[in-house]
């Protein structure tokens, strides 16, 4: 019984991440319309252009590899795993168990290692800058990120997110310094990853600035639809993983029952909600940076990593 | 008072001024640090607040009120205006990259934390990390004078070093009232001065540039 | 209380309100002349009121105030410099009046800041509390800092802003360090005003946890250290001495030095009465050997007459900081000696200096020559001064070295290497300077000299009779406090 329960969870888990991506991504553009006095696309238009995409035909360019056709499938479901291990209403996931965040991270590289490859591989220059640039941001979001886990990790004990979470629920966390640089860094970490603003623009692939729409430029169809849920969920997966470790409340339990459960599905949306909210706030209120900005802007998330370990050993057990 | 919470909040209020510390060594815009510095001294305002609650010492509500009006409001106000009536609102130079300069301020953190927390093994631990960050916190204050060029923002890093030491004079239990009525008043007395500077200095160069200083030494030597 | 205790409390209370009324009064005063004169009668109250000290009973060492064999010695040498010093500023200032250098409104603000000065340093001397110690030294730091700006040029505000930049460091860390000694003081002595006065510090400071109290002496060491001019953080010394009014570099060199270095002095008697606490030897025999050595060979290269005696400040804070560092009563004696001999050389030194670069209208060493020749009066002068730092026998300073090198000699016989390796690359130097300026062929203005030498001369007279003749009573008390400071 047990078995079939944490299975049912993680089965839930995996389906509601991929039903969930698609609509936090219409509400965050939704939000950011209506900031700016527009009154925007419907929030589930995002679903509509999945599916549009995938009866299309997938038009791919003649010079490419099997690996341009095989990259989508291959970044959709590392993306996939990724985002279905991290706890979001309940933390009795099956899989969990098996990935922990550094985990997370290497499958997240592993899918930009193929986006990187596959926007190479098209032979343009487009593709060729993106992939660059994808490349130079990688080199300084995966150091930050490894840094903050470090010090997220020797705070909790554990690097399974699951027994950080139920570690930030209990009284021994107090309020920490160390926490609130790491949560600092990680949301920094979490727009460059994402390709927000003020690193990259989400909503143009007409800029000489871009980087994540600059390596997709050549895909369509299934492929395309394929790239633009795995981008979709990374964002929920970020997203989830911040509430996860920060604001982990009405996570509940592999104990409770189902009624539990929805409470804490309800209170997950709400948190998404909020999140996707403050992000599309943010957005609205910042302009993109140039470029040659974005290492310090990245470094600058590395060095508070670093100094989030560091603060950690100043605190209540001195 | 002493429990697990009323630590925590100092432990927030003093973690968040070395944090705030690093945020000004990332700036590199002259409007961006003297609100950055406001938010840094209204850290430290809360923080001298939160000490004389748990402490008991009603003296130092009024180094918190001092702090309050003069680093948080009056300082910054007048600094903007002379920005802005010096037209110097462009970016700062940076004599290093700033990646270097945070990567040299955490190891100034990591240098304060650990030789403040091993010379004072016996001391309450809110003291102790007090003192930690303090120096944290001077020493970024430092690091900002030294790596900026500009008269403001060189003046802007000292103002943070200031409230570093006010942060370890507050951390000190029952520190007499002289020596805080005493920082408020040099950092009267060094803003006094600095106004002079900066008025001469404008009126000598039309720039607040240190660096223009340097031009001027250079060529004499020749 | 006595009719007697009344009055010392009224001395050491003199030395502070003199200074002050002075300085109220000379602010709202017009008129250069007037105020020159008011400055330098105050000077001279000053200086008897710090004479009185010897005469009359002196005061049980209060919360704030402390009277002591260490610091009466500093507060007669300064009251006596600044007087001196007021009475050459008082024809000089006349002069760069004349000039159109410094307007009236200048020279109000200039003698009302020297007064305050004065004020800070002598409150810095009787101070028993390390925190209004702490503020007395910033205090006098920051007038001599408007001082050192006050004639608006580039290279006046660039020296201004320099040693501004660089004593708000010495700030802060001493500032540091003395919250640091509060720490390890207050879980002994008690919380409040107890844990910061000096007299009880050295009273219990055996129970000090010795670990803070070493932390404390580094960054004191630093801060102060910043003052004195020491090495590594020296920068700002040489630029202020040379773009200032030569009276505050006289100033300067003479006394605020000595103040920075009597703070350093009282906390290194702090941490010698702590067994467990690292030795404060060491480090200061370090940091003194390097000003020596670096300052020394610096002499070489100087082009500016008042930055050339600025780098020998550097050279003698160097071997005082060194004499102390290395402890011992005779190390100690010689370093006490060493310290007034300097004080009252350099002063002298740049009495000369500041007539002379008013004569030539310039400061280049290049430009100026064959002093002797040109003015006799004001060239034998600048050639005894030079040649009494420079280390000559039979001048005071002669004879502190000789006692030092001597007592590390005994002591110390591989650091005895270096100190006169210094001694001798410094004496290099400034022989190789004077004769140029004093013996070469005439160059520039011969105009005559509108000086005042009786502050110049009564100096070196002085240097010359320490020299030749102690007194037995002053060695005595030297002794006495060479034992004091272990």
């Amino acid at each position: 019984m047990v078995l079939i329960r944490d299975l049912l969870v993680q089965v839930v888990q995996m389906a509601l991440v991929v039903a969930l991506a698609p609509l936090l991504t219409g509400f965050v553009r939704k939000a950011k319309a209506r900031l700016l006095r527009r009154r925007g696309a419907s929030v589930i238009q995002p679903y509509r252009d999945l599916s549009r995409l995938l009866r299309k035909e997938a038009v791919v360019a003649e010079n490419v590899s099997w690996l341009f056709r095989m990259a989508p499938y291959l970044i959709f479901a590392a993306t996939w795993v990724a985002a279905a291990v991290i706890p979001t209403f309940a933390t009795g996931l099956i899989f969990s168990w098996t990935v922990d965040l550094i985990a997370i991270i290497g499958l997240l590289g592993s899918a930009r290692f193929f986006l990187a490859l596959a926007g190479m591989d098209v032979g343009t220059s487009f593709g060729g800058i993106g992939s660059s640039r994808e490349m130079l941001i990688a080199t300084l979001a995966e150091p930050a990120m490894l840094l903050i886990i470090f010090a997220v990790a020797l705070i909790a004990g554990s690097t399974q997110l699951s027994t950080i979470a139920a570690f930030m629920t209990s009284p021994q966390v107090g309020l920490r310094v160390s926490l609130a640089v790491a949560l600092i860094a990680i949301i920094m970490v979490a727009i460059a990853e994402n390709a927000r603003i003020p690193i990259d623009n989400p909503a143009t692939h007409l800029e000489l600035t871009m980087v994540h729409e600059a390596m997709v430029l050549e895909y369509s169809g299934r492929h395309l639809a394929m790239i633009e849920l795995a981008a979709m969920l990374k964002l929920l997966l970020y997203l989830s993983m911040i509430v996860c470790i920060f604001v982990p409340w009405n996570i509940k339990g592999p104990e409770a029952g189902y009624p539990a459960y929805l409470v804490g599905f309800a209170s997950y949306v709400v948190k998404l909600a909020v999140g996707g909210a403050m992000l599309a706030l943010f957005e609205t209120a910042t302009a993109k940076m140039r470029v040659f900005r974005v290492p310090q802007f990245l470094g600058a998330a590395l060095m508070l990593g670093l100094l989030a370990t560091l603060l950690r050993f100043v605190s209540r057990s001195l | 008072m002493q429990g697990p919470v009323y630590f925590d909040i100092a432990h927030m209020l003093a973690g968040g001024l070395v944090l705030v510390s690093m945020m000004m060594l990332y700036q590199d815009r002259l409007y961006a640090l003297l609100n950055v510095f406001a938010l840094h001294s209204l850290l430290l305002t809360l923080s001298v607040a939160w000490q004389a609650f748990i402490q008991g010492a009603p003296h130092l509500y009024v180094t918190a009120a001092i702090a309050l009006v003069f680093k948080v409001v009056v300082i910054p106000v007048a600094l903007h205006h002379m920005i802005r009536k010096l037209g110097i609102h462009r970016e700062i130079e940076t004599v290093v990259g700033i990646g270097l300069t945070m990567l040299a301020g955490i190891g100034l953190v990591a240098l304060s934390i650990v030789v403040m927390l091993r010379v004072t093994p016996e001391a309450d631990p809110l003291t102790r990390e007090d003192l930690a960050f303090a120096l944290s916190v001077l020493l970024l204050g430092l690091l900002i004078m030294v790596t900026r060029r500009n008269a403001v923002s060189q003046v802007v890093g000292f103002m943070s070093l200031e409230n570093g030491l006010v942060l370890a004079a507050t951390g000190a239990k029952g520190m007499p009232l002289v020596v805080e009525i005493s920082v408020a008043f040099s950092i009267l007395i060094a803003f006094i001065v600095i106004g002079v500077f900066l008025f001469r200095i404008r009126e000598r160069f039309d720039t607040v540039d240190v660096g223009a200083l340097d031009d001027v030494r250079g060529r004499r030597r020749k | 209380m006595n009719a007697s205790s009344l009055f010392t409390f009224d001395a050491v209370a003199a030395i502070l309100a003199i200074p002050v009324v002075a300085a109220t009064l000379l602010a709202l005063m017009p008129g250069y002349k007037v105020t020159a004169r008011v400055n330098v009668a105050a000077s001279l109250l000053t200086l008897v009121a710090a004479l009185c000290l010897f005469v009359t009973e002196r005061p049980e060492p209060g919360r704030y105030l402390l009277v002591d064999d260490l610091n009466i010695v500093f507060i007669v040498l300064n009251t006596f410099v600044g007087f001196t010093t007021s009475l050459f500023s008082a024809s000089y200032i006349a002069h760069e009046l004349e000039t159109g250098r410094l307007t009236p409104a200048n020279l109000r603000f200039y003698h009302a800041m020297y007064q305050i000065m004065m004020f800070g340093m002598n409150l810095a001397f009787v101070s028993n509390n390390i925190g209004l110690m702490w503020v007395a030294v910033e205090l006098a730091t920051l007038t001599t800092v408007l001082m050192v700006g006050i004639y608006r040029t580039h290279e006046a505000l660039e020296a201004a802003w320099k040693y501004f930049i660089l004593g708000s460091v010495g700030i802060a860390f001493a500032l540091f360090g003395t919250i640091l000694v509060y720490l390890a003081a207050q879980p002994v002595v008690g919380e409040g005003y107890d844990a910061m006065v000096w007299t009880l510090l050295v009273e219990r400071v055996a129970d000090f946890d010795p670990a803070l109290l070493n932390v404390a002496f580094i960054f004191l060491l630093l801060g102060y250290g910043t003052k004195v001019g020491l090495a590594p953080l020296h920068a700002w010394l040489p630029d202020a001495h040379a773009e200032g009014p030569t009276p505050i570099s006289a100033v300067l060199s003479g006394l605020l030095l000595n103040v920075a270095l009597y703070a350093v002095l009282r906390f290194k008697i702090l941490l010698a009465a702590s067994p467990e606490a690292i030795s404060p030897g060491p480090l200061m025999m370090t940091m003194g050997l390097a000003s020596l050595i670096f300052a020394a060979f610096m002499l070489y290269r100087r082009r500016d007459i008042k930055r050339m005696f600025a780098y020998s400040s550097i050279e003698h804070m160097g071997i005082i900081v060194f004499a102390f560092g290395l402890g011992g009563p005779l190390a100690n004696f010689a370093g006490l000696l060493h310290m007034v001999m300097h004080s009252l050389t350099k002063s002298a030194i740049f009495f000369a200096v500041g007539h002379i670069s008013q004569i030539k209208g310039t400061q280049r060493l290049s430009a100026i020559r064959g002093l002797t020749e040109t003015h006799p009066v004001l060239g034998w002068g600048l050639v005894i001064g030079v040649a009494a730092i420079a280390g000559l026998p039979p001048m005071g300073v002669f004879m502190s070295e000789f006692l030092l090198v001597s007592s590390t000699f005994a002591r110390q016989p591989l650091l005895a290497v270096p100190l006169v390796f210094g001694l001798l690359v410094a004496f290099g130097a400034l022989l190789l300077r004077l004769t140029g300026v004093a013996f070469g062929q005439p160059r520039g203005s011969r105009k005559p000299a509108d000086a005042s030498y009786l502050p110049m001369y009564s100096h070196l007279v002085l240097v010359l009779i320490a020299g030749i003749y102690l007194p037995p009573p002053l060695v005595a008390w030297f002794q006495h406090i060479a034992n004091l400071l272990r």
